[in-house]
C-alpha cells in the first residue's frame, strides 16, 4: 500500500511554494517517512526551521513547527530542546542559512553535542533570492553575485560539522529517497548532534543558469559529485577533489549528550557539590 | 580608495541612456549607484531590495562600474564590511530590507557614530514575525534614532534622485554623516515606472570626487575608529553627533536646491501637496502619499473637499518647522503611520503633533495605522479617512477615534479614544 503522508502534512498548505521537481518535497517526503518509521507522536515532534526555500519545510508538516529568522534555527532550537529534552527536535535549514549567515549557530551546535536532528537541504545557491553565492557554491559557477563565474573557496558542510564536534554525521542526496529515509531514521535514533548534508537540487536558480537546462541535468550533476564511502576511501587524492562520500561518516555514540550533561550540572546544583562528567 | 582620475586610473565605461528609462526602483538605485562609481559595496540578499545588489553587480561585471563588490555572510557582516570600507577612504553602499536591516542595526550606530558617509538603499517591508516579505515602514522606523539621515522616495524617479542626492549630502565635509533612503517595497521597488536619469558625466560631476577624511589607509597619519569613550567624553561626542544631524538640514536643502536648477525636479524637506488652500490634511510616507494625492484631486473635483496632503521628504533630521509651518491653516489633520505602533501613537502622530503643539494654530488631529505587511491602501480607504477628519474639521474637535486601523478585515479597532468620544 502506498505510504500515506496527508496525515502527516497541512493539506490546506498544498500545492507547496517550491518550485516543480525541487528536491526540498523529496526532503520533506523522507523526513515523513522517518518519522513514521521511528514511531514519534507528532505532538511530540519540533520542527524548527529558518529562512529560505527550506524554512518552508515548517509550513507543511504538521506538528509543532517554528519558522525562525535567518540563520538562527539552530538557537531556537537548542533552547527548545533544553527545556523539552525528552522531545524530537528536527531542524532543517539550507545551505546560505546553515552555513553562511547561520554558520556561528550550526559550528556551536555541533560543538555542544546537543541532541538535535540538522538537516542541511544543500542546493549549492541562495535559491529563493534568485541566484546568490553560498558557502557551498561551487567554484566557477555562474550566480548573480559573481557574473564571470565564483572565485569562493566551498565549505564541505560534513566536515565543518565533524570538525565542529557532531557526534553523528551523513550525506545523502535527493537521488535516492530510500537510503535518505535510513539515513534520517539512523541519525533520529542517535543521541547527540545529528547532522546531515542532503545535497538537493535547485535547477531553477542554479542548473537553469549554469548551461544545465534540463531539470535532469542538474541531478546528474549532483550525481556525477557523489560517491560511497567505500568507494571514496579507496581514491587518490587528486580523484578525491570535488566528490563527496555518502553515507554515514562519523559516529560517535560515546560523546556526551548536551541535555544529559546539563541534567548532571542540575544535580550538582540540588546536591551543592561539583559538576561530575 | 576613493576614485581619482588624475591618477589615470582606468575609467569605468559609461552606458548610454535614453531621455527616459522604463526602471522599477530597485533598477533606479542601482543606477545611480553605478553613476555614484562606489568604491565598496558588501551586501546580503533579501526581498524586496536583492535586484538593487544583482543591477549592481551586473554592471560591475560588465565592466560600467570600477569598484569592489562583495557578498558577505549576513547582512551584519555587510554593514560591518560597508564600516571597514568606509573607514578606509572610500565610497560606500549598501541595500537591504526587514530583516536584513535588523540585523544590521548594531553596525548602523557604529557608521553615524563613525561619522561614516555609507549611503543604504532601505526596500521597505514588514518585520516578522509573522513572516511577510510585502511593503510597510516597519524596518524604517526601526533605524530612525541610529543617528543616520533619513529620506523618503515616494516613486522609481524619487529613489534616483535621493540616491544621487544621498552621496552628495552624507559626504559633505560638514555633514560626514550615513544616508538612508528608504523606498516601498514592491509597489515602488519592483513597479516599472517612467525615470528621468541624468547622464553618467552629469550625475558624477554633481555627486563630486569623494573627499577622504581621515583615511586609514594613510599610514602616514594613523588613526582610530571607534574609541572607547565612558562617562567622561561619551555625552559630549554625542552632543556633536546630534548637532551635526540638525546642522545637515542646511546641506540638505542646498543640495536640494542644487539638484532642482540641474534637473527642475523640486524636492523639500517637506512637500505640500494641494495645501494652498486646503482645510484637512493627510501626512503619509512612501507610495501612499501618491495615492492620496490622488484621492484629494478626487474628493475637491467631486465632493468640493478641500483636502491636500504632507509628507515629510526628510524624516531624520526632523524638519519640525517647515511640518508645523505646512499644517498651519489647515483645520484638521491625519496622520498615516505604516508601522505597528507598539502600545503608543504613531511616529508621525506624535511627531507632527509635537511640531504643532509648539505653533500658534493647532489642528485636530488624529492617528490611522494602514498597510501593515503590504495590504493594499485603495482610494476608498483613503477617502474615509479624508471624510472622517472632514468631521473632525467642522466640530473643530475630535469626534472619531484618536487612533484607528485602516483598511483592517473584522470589526473596527481604535485606541486612546474612548474618553473623547463620551465627552
Amino acid at each position: 500500500m502506498a505510504f500515506n503522508y496527508d496525515k502527516y502534512l497541512r493539506t490546506d498548505k498544498l500545492p507547496t511554494l517550491w518550485c516543480w521537481g525541487c528536491g526540498d518535497g523529496v526532503i520533506l517526503k523522507s523526513i515523513i517517512r522517518a518519522i513514521d518509521k521511528m514511531g514519534w507522536d507528532m505532538n511530540d515532534v519540533c520542527v524548527v526551521a529558518g529562512i529560505g526555500c527550506s524554512g518552508r519545510t515548517s509550513s507543511y508538516i504538521d506538528c509543532n513547527t517554528v519558522h525562525t529568522t535567518h540563520g538562527r534555527a539552530i538557537a531556537y532550537a537548542t533552547g527548545i530542546k533544553l527545556a523539552n529534552p525528552d522531545k524530537h527536535v528536527i531542524v532543517v535549514t539550507g545551505d546560505g542559512d546553515g552555513l553562511a549567515i547561520g554558520g556561528n549557530h550550526t559550528i556551536h551546535g555541533c560543538r555542544r553535542n546537543i541532541d538535535l536532528n540538522h538537516i542541511v537541504i544543500n542546493n549549492f545557491i541562495y535559491g529563493l533570492t534568485n541566484s546568490q553565492t553560498s558557502p557551498t557554491t561551487p567554484k566557477g559557477m555562474w550566480t548573480v553575485t559573481a557574473q564571470y563565474g565564483n572565485v569562493d573557496p566551498t565549505f564541505d558542510a560534513a566536515k565543518l560539522a565533524d570538525a565542529a564536534g557532531a557526534s553523528f554525521v551523513a550525506r545523502e542526496s535527493v537521488l535516492d529517497p530510500k537510503k535518505m529515509e535510513k539515513v534520517f531514521v539512523e541519525g533520529f535514533k542517535h543521541k547527540g548532534y545529528s547532522f546531515f548534508d542532503i545535497f538537493s537540487n535547485c535547477h531553477i536558480n542554479l542548473g537553469r543558469k549554469n548551461k544545465m537546462g534540463e531539470a535532469k541535468q542538474t541531478l546528474d550533476w549532483i550525481d556525477s559529485r557523489i560517491i560511497s564511502k567505500k568507494k571514496f576511501d579507496a581514491l587518490s587524492d587528486e580523484e578525491k577533489v570535488d566528490k563527496f562520500p555518502l553515507g554515514v561518516l562519523k559516529k560517535d555514540e560515546e560523546a556526551l549528550e548536551y541535555c544529559e550533561a546539563y541534567s548532571k550540572v542540575i544535580e550538582a546544583a540540588q546536591n551543592k557539590t561539583k559538576v561530575q562528567l | 580608495m576613493a576614485r581619482k582620475k588624475e591618477e589615470g586610473k582606468v575609467m569605468a565605461e559609461k552606458l548610454e541612456l535614453q531621455d527616459i528609462e522604463v526602471w522599477d526602483g530597485n533598477m533606479a538605485f542601482a543606477q545611480a549607484m553605478r553613476q555614484a562609481q562606489i568604491d565598496v559595496v558588501a551586501a546580503y540578499p533579501i526581498t524586496p531590495s536583492t535586484p538593487t545588489v544583482h543591477g549592481y553587480a551586473k554592471f560591475l561585471a560588465d565592466g560600467y562600474i570600477d569598484g569592489e563588490f562583495v557578498l558577505v555572510e549576513s547582512e551584519h557582516a555587510a554593514m560591518s564590511g560597508c564600516v571597514g570600507a568606509a573607514a578606509a577612504g572610500g565610497r560606500v553602499a549598501t541595500a537591504t530590507s526587514s530583516q536584513g536591516f535588523a540585523l544590521m542595526i548594531e553596525v548602523l550606530y557604529q557608521a553615524s557614530g563613525m561619522r561614516l558617509p555609507i549611503v543604504l538603499g532601505l526596500v521597505n517591508r514588514a518585520l516578522a514575525s509573522p513572516l511577510n516579505v510585502n511593503g510597510d515602514h516597519s524596518d524604517m522606523y526601526l533605524g530612525r534614532d541610529a543617528g543616520w539621515i533619513m529620506v523618503d522616495a515616494f516613486n522609481a524617479q524619487e529613489a534616483y534622485d535621493l540616491m544621487l542626492m544621498g552621496f552628495k549630502i552624507g559626504e559633505d565635509l560638514s555633514v560626514r554623516l550615513p544616508v538612508m533612503v528608504n523606498q516601498d517595497g514592491f509597489i515602488t521597488s519592483h513597479t516599472a515606472q517612467n525615470v528621468k536619469p541624468l547622464s553618467d558625466d552629469v550625475a558624477y560631476n554633481f555627486i563630486g570626487e569623494y573627499k577622504e577624511v581621515n583615511p586609514m589607509l594613510d599610514f602616514c597619519k594613523p588613526v582610530t575608529y571607534g574609541a572607547q569613550t565612558e562617562e567622561d567624553w561619551h555625552f559630549e561626542f554625542k552632543a556633536r553627533q546630534q548637532k551635526a544631524l540638525m546642522d545637515s538640514s542646511k546641506v540638505i536643502s542646498s543640495v536640494f536646491e542644487e539638484f532642482k536648477n540641474l534637473t527642475n525636479r523640486e524636492y523639500k524637506a517637506v512637500e505640500s501637496y494641494l495645501m494652498d488652500d486646503a482645510k484637512v490634511a493627510i501626512v503619509a510616507l512612501g507610495s501612499t502619499v501618491e495615492s492620496a494625492i490622488q484621492a484629494a484631486k478626487d474628493l475637491r473635483k467631486n465632493k468640493g473637499i478641500k483636502a491636500g496632503v504632507v509628507a515629510t521628504r526628510v524624516i531624520r533630521p526632523f524638519p519640525f518647522e517647515e511640518v508645523a509651518e505646512a499644517l498651519q491653516n489647515v483645520e484638521a489633520i491625519a496622520t498615516l503611520d505604516r508601522s505597528a505602533p507598539g502600545g503608543t501613537l504613531g511616529m508621525l502622530f506624535n511627531e507632527v503633533s509635537a511640531a504643532l503643539y509648539q505653533s500658534k494654530n493647532r489642528p485636530v488631529i488624529n492617528n490611522y495605522i494602514y498597510g501593515l505587511g503590504g495590504r493594499d491602501m485603495t482610494q476608498a480607504d483613503i477617502k474615509e479617512i479624508y471624510a472622517d477628519i472632514v468631521k473632525n474639521a467642522e466640530a473643530g474637535k475630535l469626534v472619531t477615534p484618536l487612533q484607528q486601523f485602516s483598511g483592517l478585515r473584522g470589526p473596527k479597532l481604535s485606541f486612546f479614544n474612548q474618553e473623547q468620544i463620551d465627552e
